[in-house]
């Protein structure tokens, strides 16, 4: 067979490398596409629904009333309280794996836990309602659903990623580092606590942002789970009231919005406050990864 | 008087054995310097003096070590208070990525030895016995990672003597300095001398020369001969000590 001539050759390879860029830059473009339309059906909302009314406290579509206070510190409580039950827990794992267990223990661990970042949300929205709920109720709160119901839920959901990243982390701290913390007279423990985690800081840094982005946007186990009802979270037991987030109130209320209406540029705004606070999130992530390879990486 | 004594010492790897039938006593208040080509197990052994290889999985060790007449292998020594005796610096300045005074801190700090003297004075104290201290006494709280190499092998040197040890294990402790630096570590040796048992390992004779009172000269996991580092260098009795100090191997 003779080989393909010099001008076929040359139509392939321009053929190949037009699809590439075609399909690189189509990723892009939707990604813009989509944030443009958010953009168009959100914006209208912040001048539609007086400043006062934005701010206000109380959440009813039905009443033209568009307070979004109480979804977003919904939102905050219940982020932030999954954070600091999954931040302790995550970095603990993340030390046994990487320092203290058996290599052969640390081989199944890590694929499981790995693993658990891939059950569906939904699932674990209904374990939280017929197990997590019952319990928080017999805890004394008056509902099983609530805030705190939802942040156990979010901190079980992020803490794969947290442990993950957390763990590569410490993994990437240099033995060098290990053996002066040792040859000073540091026990094990003290080496691990007062030399590596630190040195680690800002990859585990970057894993607790990764969890809260995903914590953040998670709609479907935080409906299920938290009672949806939009109150200010302001007093002390706010956490073991039913709370509601924002993504939640956006699932729940689109489906049913006419078209164009106030409330569905609402909606789409309360999507682009998300959309901001998950990209300010990110964006810390990124720069403290920024931050550590200018400084010539951990070595 | 002895400070250190070794007796019959061998060293595995898995099955490859290191370090074959070495025996040396190590002096107070002495510099002993353990010369040899790459790869002859003068690192493995200065590593078998503060149990550091018990950090590698697989190896082995026979015979005794024996720290003030007491063997640090026995099951019941304490391998965090030997390694507190006997300190250590590597190849590599391995500063914490911490402040310059949180590095020299570490020590007392995890040990609980700022009791009668305050942390201040002991990072003082250690700065200046590395003859560190004029340089950096205003920066105390600036990244150790941005001194330079040198800065950062006498803040190691600091660093260990905070805790103040009764011998220090230098593994090529000059091998990532420039001559500038080097000199200042050697210096450095010198004054330390009076309060500190030192065992250096290093690459190069002129150091040994330079800085040691007893020379050692390994040969493939053996120790070839040992003594005064005067007569080593001058009138070795052993043939192979004489070509690799005279360059004619290794």
């Amino acid at each position: 067979m003779n080989p393909p001539d010099k001008t076929q050759r040359n139509w392939s390879t321009f053929f190949i490398e037009a699809l590439i860029r075609l399909l690189g830059f189509s990723s892009i473009g939707f990604v813009l596409l989509i944030f443009l339309f958010l953009l168009q059906e959100g914006i209208p909302a912040f001048f539609q629904v007086p400043l006062g009314n934005l701010l206000s406290e109380l959440w009813y579509p039905t009443f033209d009333l568009y307070g979004i206070l109480p979804l977003l510190l919904g939102s905050l409580l219940i982020t932030l309280t999954a954070i600091l039950i999954a931040v302790p827990l995550s970095v603990g794992t993340a030390v046994l794996v990487r320092e203290a267990a058996p290599p052969w223990v640390r081989e199944v661990l890590k694929p499981m836990i790995e693993a658990l970042a891939g059950i569906p949300s939904v699932v674990l929205g209904f374990l939280g309602m017929t197990l997590v709920a019952p319990i928080v109720q017999k805890l004394g709160a008056p509902t099983g659903l609530t805030a705190f119901t939802g942040a156990l839920i979010l901190a079980y959901m992020s803490m794969p990623t947290i442990i993950s990243v957390a763990e590569d982390a410490l993994d990437t701290v240099p033995k060098s580092y290990r053996d002066a913390g040792l040859s000073m007279g540091a026990t094990k423990w003290q080496t691990i606590w007062r030399v590596v985690v630190p040195a680690a800081r800002s990859g585990i840094v970057t894993a607790v942002m990764l969890g809260l982005g995903r914590a953040i946007g998670e709609t479907m186990a935080v409906m299920m789970v938290t009672g949806n009802a939009a109150r200010m979270p302001l007093s002390l037991d706010s956490l073991f009231r039913p709370a509601r987030t924002m993504t939640a109130t956006i699932a729940a209320e689109m489906g049913e919005v006419a078209h164009g209406s106030i409330h569905y540029h609402m909606l789409f705004g309360i999507g682009l406050i998300l959309f901001t606070l998950t990209f300010i999130i990110n964006l810390i992530a990124a720069s403290t990864i920024f931050k550590k390879r200018k400084k010539g990486g951990l070595r | 008087m002895s400070k250190i004594e070794v007796k019959n010492l061998n060293f595995f790897y898995g099955d490859f054995q290191a370090l074959t039938g070495i025996s040396l006593e190590i002096r107070d208040q002495h510099i002993t310097a353990l010369i040899g080509p790459s790869g002859c197990g003068k690192s493995t052994f200065l590593r078998c003096l503060n149990r550091m290889n018990d950090t590698i999985s697989g190896t082995r060790l026979e015979g005794k070590i024996l720290l003030d007449d007491q063997d640090i292998y026995d099951e019941d020594t304490d391998v965090v208070d030997l390694r507190r005796r006997v300190g250590m610096v590597f190849q590599r300045p391995n500063p914490f990525p911490k402040s310059i005074y949180d590095n020299v801190a570490f020590g007392p700090r995890i040990l609980g030895l700022h009791k009668e003297e305050s942390l201040d004075e002991v990072v003082e104290r250690s700065l200046r016995g590395a003859a560190l201290w004029n340089e950096v006494k205003d920066n105390l709280a600036q990244d150790a990672l941005g001194l330079s190499l040198g800065e950062q092998q006498r803040l190691c040197i600091a660093r260990t003597i905070a805790t103040e040890p009764e011998v220090i294990l230098m593994d090529e402790p000059c091998s990532a300095l420039d001559p500038i630096a080097t000199l200042e570590i050697e210096e450095l040796m010198q004054s330390l001398k009076s309060s500190y048992n030192i065992v250096i390992v290093t690459h190069s004779m002129q150091q040994a020369a330079r800085v040691s009172d007893w020379t050692g000269f390994f040969w493939l996991g053996e120790m070839v001969e040992f003594g005064a580092t005067e007569k080593i260098f001058t009138n070795p009795d052993k043939e192979k000590t004489e070509s690799y100090i005279t360059g004619r191997f290794g």
